[in-house]
């Protein structure tokens, strides 16, 4: 026969244990609650958060990108397809900038690769639509981001800069 | 008027009158008990828990009843149908029908019988067939076992429910909870209770009670990590809606019996302020606090552990229970401190 441990008994048959735990629960049920009351309230971005794309102009409006295709080359999910021509103006400039966002992992290289901040991943992340065409993104609603943006992406990326 | 309310369609009026009443009242009170659960377990969890639909989300109970009784009732091909429909029902119409004996002041019950321990027994032993015939109807497989758990479950613990149930009737000396209830009153208010002469059956009674309403450790039957809902799997809309309610119901009709039996019922704890329902009610709503406590603080049980604490502790605890506080009784020991029979010893 097996010697009884008194004291587990002991405290098993006092519910201890129970005590214990509900003394913990209470400690919780009075602590102040973790919720963000989402589309009411958002917690804080990192200033690295990658979240949707968009294009960038230099504050004079011309457009940043410069159709090197470094981001089409180093896309892992092969997302982005670039098309470019000579302006009438003689600059090299992009006539098709596709991001097919359902394929895109959102890793942020197209935004390491960028020699000129051209490309980037804003802080947006609620652009849910209702099919994928939607989702396929050319250059006009690109651009139309970064003017959106445009605050928001600039300040990240200064705040950011020390680190790079 | 009064010569009306003397005659037998008088009196079947009246009754119907005060079960109407009642009945709205209970749900009414339901739904924001479901709600005061739902946030009691948030709150544990460190969430808010639901605060959206209405003020504080107080009307949260009701949008979700809305939306049960919308959605649409999906009977399985291979369901016995009308066992399956019925199921719910039976859960359901037994749960309330117990609230019929439960006094909430003096002479506040719709039926005060002398019998009413045995007639609340019988009918919460009788709910196990709604959850039976819910997990058979349903032709599939994961609510078959969790209805065979919970047939288990729920008569092993009966049995220790039902002899702490005797403990107290060996000291009151009847079944009817009026009389329970009265026998508890005195002059020390709070120490004049049960809960002292019956110390430890309260928390095996309480405990039992969790098991008996299948919930949360002992919620078994509808153990989700094991068997997806247990016997509501197959269930959808009013009928699942009907279970749920059925279960609450449960829930607090042991509240209630807690309350009567252990706690004095509608007296009043301190000595110098007035009996009355809202004693009844606040202690109500205490333990239904503790219930949902319990709910979010402790793990579930395993089946073996379940079977192995209600047959090999609770039954042999409560039935020495019994024999010792016969002896008690019958001997009045400490000037009949377990004695006080309403109808001689």
């Amino acid at each position: 026969m097996t010697a009884i441990d008194w004291k587990r008994a002991g405290k098993y048959f006092l519910l201890l244990d129970m005590l214990k735990g509900f003394q913990l629960g209470m400690k919780y049920f009075l602590a102040p609650k973790a919720t963000v009351n989402y589309p009411h309230e958002k917690g804080p971005l990192s200033p690295r958060f990658r979240g949707e794309h968009a294009l960038r102009r230099y504050p004079n409006g011309e457009e940043r990108c410069i159709a090197c295709k470094l981001c089409e080359a180093i896309c892992p999910a092969q997302a982005i397809v670039i098309d470019a021509e000579p302006r009438a103006d003689g600059s090299r400039r992009t006539t098709r900038y596709d991001i097919d966002m359902t394929k895109c992992i959102y890793c942020g290289f197209c935004q390491e690769a960028c020699p000129v901040d051209a490309i980037v991943e804003g802080p947006n992340f609620e652009f849910t639509a209702e099919n994928r065409e939607q989702l396929f993104y050319n250059k006009e609603k690109l651009l139309e981001n970064g003017e959106r943006w445009e605050a928001e992406i600039a300040r990240s990326i200064e705040l950011d800069a020390p680190y790079r | 008027m009064a010569d009306f309310l003397q005659s037998n369609l008088g009196i079947l009026v009246l009754v119907v009158a005060q079960i109407l009443l009642f009945v709205t009242i209970l749900f009414v009170s339901l739904a924001f008990l479901m709600y005061a659960d739902r946030k009691v377990w948030a709150a544990v969890q460190m969430r808010k828990g639901p605060n959206v639909v209405g003020a504080f989300g107080l009307l949260q109970s009701f949008a979700d009843f809305l939306k049960y009784i919308a959605k649409e009732i999906v009977v399985p091909a291979g369901a016995d149908r009308a066992v399956f429909l019925l199921a719910p029902m039976i859960s359901f119409v037994l749960a309330v029908i117990a609230w019929a004996v439960i006094p909430f002041g003096d002479g506040w019950a719709i039926a005060d019988l002398n019998v009413a321990i045995l007639y609340v027994f019988a009918m919460s032993s009788l709910e196990v067939y709604g959850v039976i015939m819910g997990g058979w109807a349903s032709n599939s497989k994961y609510p078959f076992l969790g209805s065979l758990r919970s047939a288990a479950q729920m008569i092993s613990y009966e049995v220790s429910i039902g002899l702490i149930i005797i403990g107290v009737v060996i000291s009151t000396g009847s079944l009817n909870f009026t009389d329970i209830v009265r026998a508890q009153d005195g002059s020390f208010g709070f120490f004049n209770w049960y809960w002292l002469p019956h110390l430890p059956m309260v928390f095996l009674f309480f405990i039992s009670a969790l098991a008996e309403t299948n919930r949360p450790p002992f919620d078994l039957p509808e153990a989700e990590s094991e068997l997806v809902a247990g016997y509501q799997v197959e269930y959808s809309s009013t009928p699942f809606l009907l279970y749920m309610m059925g279960e609450l119901v449960a829930i607090v009709l042991m509240c209630a019996l807690v309350t009567l039996l252990f706690f004095g019922g509608w007296l009043s704890p301190i000595p110098g302020l007035p009996d009355g329902v809202l004693w009844m009610v606040l202690k109500m709503c205490f333990f239904f606090f503790i219930f949902a406590m319990v709910k979010a603080i402790v793990p579930r049980y395993r089946y073996d552990q379940l079977m192995r604490i209600g047959w090999k502790v609770f039954l042999p605890m409560s039935l020495g229970w019994v024999v010792l506080i016969s002896f008690l009784a019958k001997f009045e020991v400490l000037g009949g401190f377990w004695a006080r029979w309403a109808i001689g010893g």
